[in-house]
């Protein structure tokens, strides 16, 4: 025990007297998690439209009054052309075009099938299927009111009404939901560079050969190094959840308790795959690239930005594999949906298995002799 | 009678195919200070990283106060100061928390061993508060060795501590290892510095993985066999090639400001003759006691032949 006491001592000596690291450490995680709240958002707001309207009646009017009065779309301009609308959009002025055929009005009054045309920019996918959503439903809307106006014996026969309500995140708020993700993007990172660059730093600096030398145990070592890093994580943890709690209005709907409890697990497979890293590497640039290589899979995999349901089959099992997305999950069902311990046990216990496995390689890969 | 405190018999290491230890055997009793010299990549301190339990060897085997460096690492690690090569202190601690920490870890403790080191620490003493990276050279040298000794270590394994300090620096380190001795510690330390060979009890001269010769220092010189000259003249650029061409010299080389040639016969009239007949003037010669560097260039020729 003295000797980890020892261990422990030297490292948050290193770690308090680095007047570049602790800034970072401290400040950093905050700052992104400021920022990244606020920017990392799918909502659609201020879609910019323009119009091409060939019929220039009283109802093609009105839909387009139905897209300017809604707070998705803001109208930017009326265009004559076809051409002149697809220039709009290449010179990257407008999002899309609301093509209105000539004629419209006249066609519906006789009872006549007519058509309006969409285009929309989809080099962002995923925005451009929202757009599209949301007009097609504003066109849909659209057209049950017409058909109720010019023939209201049809409309009053039943018809289905869906009613929609979201929980745990009632007015679909963005921030809602990255917000606990981004906590768990933070202590990742935190945990995983520092503990991946620790150890490789001794062996660069030659320090780990005064250390080898000494009658300090595997165990003892790895102890001393994992220890500070898992304080600072789980610090830094609580400093973002008081953030989320006062910048964001989050409060942590599940148990804190809980919540600390995974975490700190968690904290160790980070820790141990980060020890690993630092283990069979000799640089610190290779444990840079190596950790870097891990994380970015981790985190692009891990759900946070895009959910795993739509990733192809073979990504979804890679996922079991994949610790940050066992913690996002964890972390999103205690803060927002307030589960409980039975609710997060599958994958509170594989992120145990992952702890003991990750430190038992950790360990048995650290060699104090060559 | 003493027995051999470290005992290395048919030691072998190699990396992918360059060999850096072959076959070495030695024997290094109880309170020696034993010197290992050779040049750089001669292979010091890879036997030193054996010896501390650092590596493991290829073949043969160690063993320090009767344990073997492979199988017993853990007892030996606690008998040991190893100094590296390198300074591997941690530099953005201080002076004296650097000492704690690795009396620490030994669980010593400075206070009870403060008599081992109080010579050596006290030079340092005054700048317990200054990280150890901003040391001088020989200032780094002395806490390295205190935090080697502080665990009150038996062996004490210096690899090339003197590389890089200060002449001043150098010979205070010698004197303080010479004390060390008196309290009983074995000591080994490599050098590539020829005249610090001189300073030890005994000597190994190491080349190219083998050890070439281990002997005392004088009988090391006494035993070296054949007259050796320091000659100067007015040519000295021409001075090393003509007395290599004579058919007396055995072998011949630069030394410092002159040229040292080991010759068959003791003959210094006839040399200066033929010196003359080369075209060299004011020709100085005397016959000068070999030192160990003379020993070490004489043995690396009849090795090679």
């Amino acid at each position: 025990m003295r000797i980890i006491f020892y261990i422990l001592q030297k490292e948050f000596r290193q770690i308090f007297r680095d007047k570049v690291m602790l800034p970072i450490i401290l400040v950093m995680p905050m700052v992104q998690l400021l920022i990244l709240s606020y920017t990392a958002t799918f909502e659609l707001k201020n879609t910019r439209i323009s119009i091409i309207d060939h019929d220039r009646s009283q109802t093609s009017r009105d839909l387009v009054s139905k897209f300017s009065g809604s707070s998705f779309f803001s109208l930017i301009s009326y265009e004559s052309t076809y051409e002149r609308g697809m220039e709009m959009i290449k010179e990257g002025k407008t999002d899309q075009l609301l093509i209105i055929e000539p004629g419209l009005e006249k066609k519906l009054g006789r009872g006549e099938k007519a058509g309006v045309m969409l285009i929309t920019n989809a080099i962002n996918g995923s925005a451009a299927s929202l757009m599209n959503a949301y007009a097609s439903s504003i066109v849909s809307d659209f057209n049950k009111l017409l058909v109720a106006e010019t023939m209201p014996g049809i409309h009053s026969s039943g018809s289905l009404k869906t009613e929609t309500r979201h929980w745990y995140n009632p007015r679909l708020n963005y921030q809602t939901y990255m917000v606990p993700g981004i906590l768990v993007l933070l202590v990742t990172l935190i945990g995983m560079f520092l503990s991946g660059m620790n150890i490789v730093k001794e062996k660069e600096l030659g320090t780990i050969e005064q250390i080898n030398v000494t009658p300090i145990k595997k165990y003892q070592f790895m102890i001393g190094k994992l220890l500070p890093f898992w304080i600072i994580a789980l610090f830094e943890l609580l400093v973002g959840l008081v953030i989320a709690r006062l910048v964001f209005g989050i409060a942590v709907e599940g148990s804190v308790a809980l919540l600390i409890g995974t975490a700190s697990v968690y904290l160790l497979v980070v820790l141990g795959i980060g020890i690993l890293v630092s283990t069979v590497t000799d640089t610190m640039q290779q444990a840079m690239f190596i950790s870097w290589f891990f994380i970015v899979i981790f985190i692009l995999m891990s759900g946070l930005f895009t959910p795993v349901e739509s990733m192809p089959l073979w990504a979804q099992r890679v996922n079991s594999l994949n610790p940050v997305a066992y913690f996002i999950q964890i972390n999103r069902m205690i803060m927002l949906k307030g589960s409980g311990f039975n609710d997060i046990s599958e994958h509170f216990y594989a992120l145990v298995v992952y702890a003991i496995v990750m430190l038992t390689i950790a360990v048995s890969r650290y060699r104090k002799v060559a | 009678m003493q027995t051999a405190e470290i005992r290395i018999e048919h030691l072998f290491k190699s990396y992918q195919n360059i060999v850096a230890l072959n076959d070495i055997n030695l024997e290094i009793r109880q309170g020696e200070l034993f010197g290992f010299i050779g040049p750089d990549g001669a292979g010091k301190t890879t036997l030193f990283r054996i010896l501390s339990s650092l590596m493991i060897p290829d073949k043969g085997k160690a063993s320090m106060m009767g344990l073997d460096v492979v199988a017993n690492y853990k007892e030996i690690r606690k008998k040991i100061g190893y100094m590296p090569g390198r300074f591997s202190l941690y530099q953005d601690l201080t002076v004296e928390e650097n000492l704690r920490f690795f009396a620490g870890v030994h669980g010593a403790s400075i206070e009870d061993n403060y008599h081992l080191i109080k010579d050596i620490y006290s030079q340092i003493e005054p700048f317990k508060d200054r990280p150890s990276g901003k040391l001088s050279g020989g200032m780094k040298q002395k806490l390295a060795l205190s935090c080697a000794l502080i665990h009150r270590p038996k062996v004490l394994l210096l690899d090339e501590p003197t590389t890089g300090v200060d002449a001043v620096s150098r010979q205070e380190f010698w004197a303080m290892l010479k004390k060390l001795r008196e309290a009983g510690l074995t000591i080994l330390v490599s050098t590539p510095y020829m005249d610090e060979a001189s300073l030890c009890d005994r000597v190994a001269l190491i080349q190219k993985g083998t050890i070439m010769d281990v002997a005392t220092p004088d009988s090391m010189i006494a035993q070296f066999g054949f007259p050796l000259i320091s000659v100067r003249s007015s040519k000295m650029n021409l001075l090393l090639d003509d007395l290599k061409s004579l058919a007396e010299t055995k072998m011949a080389y630069r030394f410092g400001d002159a040229v040292h040639g080991i010759m068959e016969l003791d003959n210094k009239k006839m040399l200066i003759e033929a010196l003359l007949n080369k075209g060299h003037e004011k020709i100085e010669c005397e016959t000068i006691t070999p030192t160990i560097e003379d020993c070490f260039l004489l043995l690396m020729q009849t090795k090679d032949e």
